[in-house]
């Protein structure tokens, strides 16, 4: 196991080397969602008995910890395929979980940096966010399940092609859909019931609930713990399957 | 060292190696030649535990290669055909990144890249990152990275294409002087010249069968120490002889232009296959 120190030290000295890069880019999204709909269309709208851009930010928070945790997926992709850097982890005595926790602790670190610069941005809009030990568990599981996830596709995957087909159909579709920006309460029974077992609801669930001080919905947490760790022990298993 | 046995790999219908057995010693320097596509790199995968084998063992210091992965892999080094680095990073930061992938502690890992750096020339310009380094300097910087958790065994994947001239003769030195050193080195090429200058033993495959075994000298001689090239047309012929003096006759009987000159180790696959080592 103590090989993963020599992957998540890689990912380390590329987040050092990218970091004011990567901030500036983690900024962009959330704050364009805040502008447009935080200031432009809801400064009078309550939802689910908050104002809206106070039910926004956690939602930013959900949105913004996986997608930056997904990410992983295609930097181990150009590692994989174009920059054969993923041949060194293999190519050593390391097994194949300590890759794997390398990698997601990697992704894991990115997510908690995008949930760092949307907290940042929360106190210019005035909205307070608890960052509580509850608050930090639900973006740790959040991060942890979708850099699993990441793993999973980067050694799935067979092109970059492939790789960008994955997050419009499967990632862009969860953002939208799983309570960030909207309350799942005005879906329609039947999408309610659907959406609601994607991994990213019962997050956004939690996520929101620990932000704003409420009673934390263990039993989402507990969902989404539950997809992490089905989505890591497949990730670990498909290190081995990308050997030629 | 190493040792392998009857290993085979498919890729759907195709054999890209056909039940190849080959035991190297200790200290070997052994060369792998052939044309692109004869199996060299499918070999390499495999030794390394890159690749999976459809059949067949090998042993790496006694360690079976599937069933004793780790303890296999710490025994080797490996000089991949496509460099991995990581452009973005320090020489150094590659370095340590290697090391720590070896459970080597930090001042072990700071030690060892200095005592390598130097060795393949390179001090000066650890704090660099990669993407400002010239192809043979990446090229050596990768062999130091191999190097770093002194393997016993090195494998190189066709470690000079890429370089010109000069540069490859360079590493030819470096190699040379690891393999004085103790280090066993398991090197695929296809420059001829590069095969008979550095290797003790040379294996040459063709179409992923390992057709000629045995050291550059005694290919050489079991292929005739002699050969004459007759050019006819737009072919050319090469014909094999044990001495200058009937290779002298012969060439004197040919109409057309004719050359005589000593048998290198492509006469000796031209004459087990009928064709040139084409890259």
């Amino acid at each position: 196991m103590r090989g993963f120190t020599g992957v998540f030290t890689r990912e380390l000295l590329i987040i050092k080397k990218r970091l004011l890069k990567m901030l500036i880019s983690f900024s962009v999204t959330p704050l364009l969602y805040l502008i447009a709909f935080g200031w432009g269309l809801g400064q009078k709208m309550t939802v689910e008995g908050v104002p809206y851009i106070t039910f926004l930010i956690p939602g930013l928070i959900a949105m913004g910890s996986m997608t930056r945790s997904f990410a992983i997926s295609s930097e181990i992709n150009i590692a994989r395929f174009y920059w054969r850097i993923f041949e060194e982890f293999q190519a050593a005595p390391v097994s194949d979980l300590a890759i794997a926790v390398g990698e997601v602790l990697g992704g894991i670190l990115r997510g908690f940096l995008a949930t760092a610069i949307i907290c940042v941005f929360a106190v210019f809009f005035h909205v307070r966010i608890h960052v509580t030990g509850a608050f930090l568990l639900a973006v740790l599981a959040n991060a942890f399940t979708f850099s699993s996830l990441a793993l999973i596709t980067s050694m799935v995957v067979r092109s970059h092609a492939d790789q960008s087909m994955l997050n419009n159909f499967v990632i862009t579709p969860m953002a939208f859909l799983c309570g960030t920006v909207f309350s799942l309460k005005a879906l329609p029974g039947w999408a309610h019931a659907l959406i609601r077992w994607l991994p990213l609801s019962p997050a956004t669930r939690a996520i929101r609930a620990a932000a704003l001080g409420h009673p934390m919905p263990w039993d989402a947490l507990a969902t989404v713990l539950c997809f992490g760790v089905v989505f890591f022990i497949l990730g670990t298993f498909t290190i081995r399957g990308a050997k030629a | 060292m190493i040792r392998i046995n009857n290993l085979t790999k498919r890729f759907g219908k195709t054999v890209a190696l056909d039940n190849l057995s080959l035991h190297i010693q200790e200290g070997e320097f052994f060369g792998y030649l052939g044309p692109n596509g004869a199996g060299k790199t499918t070999t390499v995968k495999i030794l390394t535990t890159l690749a999976r084998p459809t059949s067949g063992t090998a042993e790496i210091g006694g360690h079976d290669i599937q069933r004793s992965a780790l303890a296999a892999k710490k025994l080797i080094g490996v000089v991949p055909q496509a460099i991995n680095l990581d452009m973005e990073l320090t020489a150094y930061d590659n370095l340590l990144i290697h090391g720590l992938l070896y459970r080597m502690k930090r001042a072990v890992i700071r030690e060892e890249a200095k005592r390598w750096a130097a060795f393949v020339g390179l001090s000066d310009v650890m704090d660099r990152p990669v993407n400002t380094f010239s192809g043979g300097m990446k090229r050596r910087l990768s062999i130091a990275r191999a190097l770093l958790h002194r393997p016993r065994v090195l494998f190189m994947d066709e470690p000079t294409v890429g370089l010109d001239a000069s540069g490859r003769r360079d590493l030819w030195g470096l190699l040379k002087r690891i393999n004085r050193e103790g280090t066993t080195i398991f090197l695929t090429t296809h420059y001829i010249e590069e095969a008979e200058t550095l290797c003790d033993r040379v294996g040459i495959l063709d179409r992923g069968r390992l057709i000629a075994l045995d050291t550059p000298q005694a290919l050489i001689a079991s292929a005739g120490k002699i050969v004459v090239d007759v050019f006819d047309n737009e072919s050319l012929t090469s014909h094999f002889f044990p001495d200058r003096a009937s290779a002298g006759a012969f060439a004197a009987t040919v109409q057309g232009s004719a050359t005589i000159r000593n048998a290198n180790l492509e006469d000796v696959f031209v004459k087990l296959t009928g064709r040139r080592v084409e890259p």
